[in-house]
């Protein structure tokens, strides 16, 4: 039998552009109590804890093990560490739980992106053979992909401004995000992407709490069960791979079952609106789904933390009895080379 | 306690020494020599740049062969901002371009007047590095270039003079560092010749230096709390090799040091005593020099040695 596991409460920081006063831990602790304080836990009641964040952001060695202070780690408390989105330490919490060693899960992820020149450090992520020594930068890498979408015909400047304006006029109801409302499309940053395409450069962090079983019920009254989650990888050269769909993410998509029935809300990880595009056609999402409710990535986009903040977000959702089935994207890599898909459920009102 | 917040530059640089395998070596010295090498998979696709595993299948894949230095655009970018080791100072076009004979496609830049004479689907050819040493960057960039698709190839053993079998990636980037807040107030007390260390709310701990949080409650520290000067010497080593640009002599005694008032010991040098004089228990205080942020070492203060039982829970 397999153990049922649900996120049953997320919190998060305000995105901000630069928390120069605060370091990492100082940044992160807050949301951590805030997330703990939800559920009525304390550490020592948490079965697993797992965190992702990448050192070279701030250019901080280490980072994550001071950033572990927050969470009172001693007495030694199980934990583990993914130098990657925090939405990949929550796949990782799900298959802890889903062992049955564990009932409880901490999921952490911070981004201090302020401190360096994050275009230039996002390179290092790529083939050092090849293209690293080129040094292009997360923006030019997003600018190819969308204008092999212009050429394709999937889209035109007009249509991605139009995807810029929608988030940050949704983002007016997310007290958390950095753009919100009325901002002006900008020039050219690397063409055809202006700066109302490219996600704002901040800092942040967010937590979620998963639980198995009765005890997702125990401590939250309407638990955003995981009904499946997935992750698949596309190879890392961009000129092997079909910029223009994202075969990783459907396929991500159909293992975590989210073809089986229509979602009424989707959290996407789009940075560039170009990759929104891509999503809703790989994830085949109708007009009818309300995509990005929060704003997404281009209201708010601290680095390591936006794809967990994307299933916090759906799962809230949930808690709050506004979406029933949601589904939650998390991306990394340039040009949305690796993709992670949750879907969450609400249980029936009547059935509580 | 309000403190200004500190800030400093930051260089983070790393050469990698990368070793390559048989079909990079093959196809970053091809480019040394003005030949561009792509492999075959075992369905038949050509794959440049060449990798040793095919992305599909995983299949091992070495049968090299010989494609055009011309090729088609098949998306681009245009960069009117170069940045710092981008190829070109220019602005230029990043493109991924399909050599003619690959059904793959390469990562540069392209070096057009402006974004009005790129366009997908153009011919361009490769434009070569004056000086080439067996890496990506010995093509300088791509050029316009009107010509027919050609897009015959010929096998190649990868074999040329002196093979290439390693690369060093340069790497530097600057950042602004800011340790935050408990570590500002710490450093800035230090920049007067206190000691401040933060207490724990929860459990009473003081932590010196201290990082914002208790690591046994996971909740912030904030109040502070003046240690020392003196300390007690609660466990050490002694260092016999000279570290580079550290001008201490060898032997010379690194210690742990609970200073009083602290509940955690801090690391710091001993001098003014021989190095085998040094013991647990031995009593300390800061020497500051000149103008200097932070205590060069720590000194005997002459003090009778604390008894054992005093610190052994801060060992």
């Amino acid at each position: 039998m397999t153990r049922e596991i649900a996120v049953v409460a997320f919190a998060q920081t305000d995105h901000r552009r630069t928390s120069d006063e605060l370091s990492e831990v100082e940044m992160l602790m807050p949301v951590l109590h805030e997330v703990l304080d939800r559920t009525g836990l304390k550490t020592s009641d948490i079965g697993f804890t797992c965190s992702g964040s990448s050192d070279y952001l701030a250019g901080r060695a280490f980072s994550f093990t001071l950033a572990l202070d927050g969470v009172g780690a001693w007495p030694p408390i199980s934990e583990s560490h993914v130098e990657m989105d925090g939405a990949w330490a929550l796949y990782e919490a799900w298959t802890k739980l889903l062992t049955g060693d564990a009932d409880t899960a901490l999921v952490y992820a911070y981004g201090k992106s302020s401190p360096g020149p994050v275009r230039d450090v996002l390179t290092r992520q790529l083939d050092p053979y090849y293209v690293a020594p080129l040094w292009p930068d997360s923006v030019a890498l997003a600018a190819l992909q969308a204008q092999a979408l212009i050429d394709e015909g999937h889209t035109d400047e007009p249509a991605l401004a139009a995807v810029a304006a929608r988030s940050r006029a949704d983002a007016r109801a997310n007290p958390h995000a950095q753009l919100r409302g009325s901002v002006p499309h900008g020039d050219y940053v690397v063409h055809p992407l202006r700066t109302g395409d490219c996600p704002p450069i901040g800092d942040g962090a967010a937590a979620v709490i998963l639980a198995a079983g009765e005890r997702a019920r125990e401590l939250c009254e309407r638990p955003a069960w995981i009904r499946g989650i997935d992750h698949r990888i596309e190879a890392h050269s961009l000129g092997v791979r079909e910029l223009t769909d994202s075969p990783s993410t459907r396929l991500a998509a159909e293992k975590a079952g989210a073809f089986e029935r229509p979602v009424d809300t989707a959290e996407l990880h789009a940075p560039f609106t170009s990759q929104e595009v891509v999503l809703r056609k790989a994830l085949r999402l109708g007009d009818d789904v309300r995509v990005n409710p929060s704003g997404g990535a281009l209201a708010a986009n601290p680095i390591m933390a936006a794809g967990l903040v994307r299933i916090g977000e759906a799962a809230a959702r949930i808690h709050r009895g506004e979406s029933d089935r949601a589904l939650a994207h998390a991306t990394s890599g340039p040009c949305l080379q690796q993709n992670l898909v949750a879907v969450l459920e609400g249980e029936a009102r009547h059935v509580q | 306690m309000t403190t200004e917040v500190l800030k400093a530059p930051l260089v983070v640089e790393f050469p990698f020494t990368r070793s390559l395998g048989p079909v990079q070596s093959a196809f970053l010295t091809g480019l040394r020599e003005q030949v561009v090498l792509g492999v075959r998979t075992t369905d038949g696709r050509t794959l440049v740049p060449p990798v040793e595993y095919a992305p599909v299948t995983a299949d091992e894949i070495r049968d090299l062969v010989q494609v055009a230095p011309t090729g088609t655009v098949t998306t681009w970018a245009w960069n009117h901002a170069p940045r710092r080791d981008q190829p070109l100072e220019t602005p230029f076009a990043w493109v991924l371009v399909r050599l003619d004979g690959a059904d793959t496609a390469l990562l540069h830049a392209l070096d057009a007047p402006g974004p009005d004479a790129v366009h997908t689907g153009m011919r361009v050819r490769v434009r070569w590095a004056a000086e080439r040493t067996g890496a990506i960057t010995d093509i300088a960039c791509f050029e316009p270039y009107d010509s027919a698709s050609d897009s015959e190839v010929a096998a190649h053993d990868g074999q040329f003079e002196s093979m290439v079998t390693g690369i060093v990636a340069q790497a530097r980037l600057d950042y602004s560092y800011s340790p935050g807040r408990a570590q500002t107030a710490y450093i800035s007390a230090l920049a007067d010749r206190r000691i401040v260390g933060e207490r724990c709310p929860s459990c009473r701990k003081v932590y010196v230096p201290p990082r914002g949080a208790c690591p046994t409650c996971g909740v912030a520290t904030a109040e502070q709390v003046q240690v020392g000067p003196g300390g007690t010497v609660t466990t050490f080593c002694i260092v016999n090799i000279k570290a580079r640009n550290l001008d201490i002599e060898v032997p010379y005694v690194y210690a742990h040091i609970a200073l009083d008032g602290a509940d955690l010991a801090l690391h710091g040098r001993i001098g003014g005593i021989p190095y085998d004089q040094v013991r647990m228990g031995l009593r300390v205080e800061p020497v500051w020099t000149e103008g200097g942020r932070y205590p060069d070492h720590y000194r005997p203060t002459g003090e009778p040695d604390a008894d054992y039982e005093t610190f052994k829970e801060l060992l």
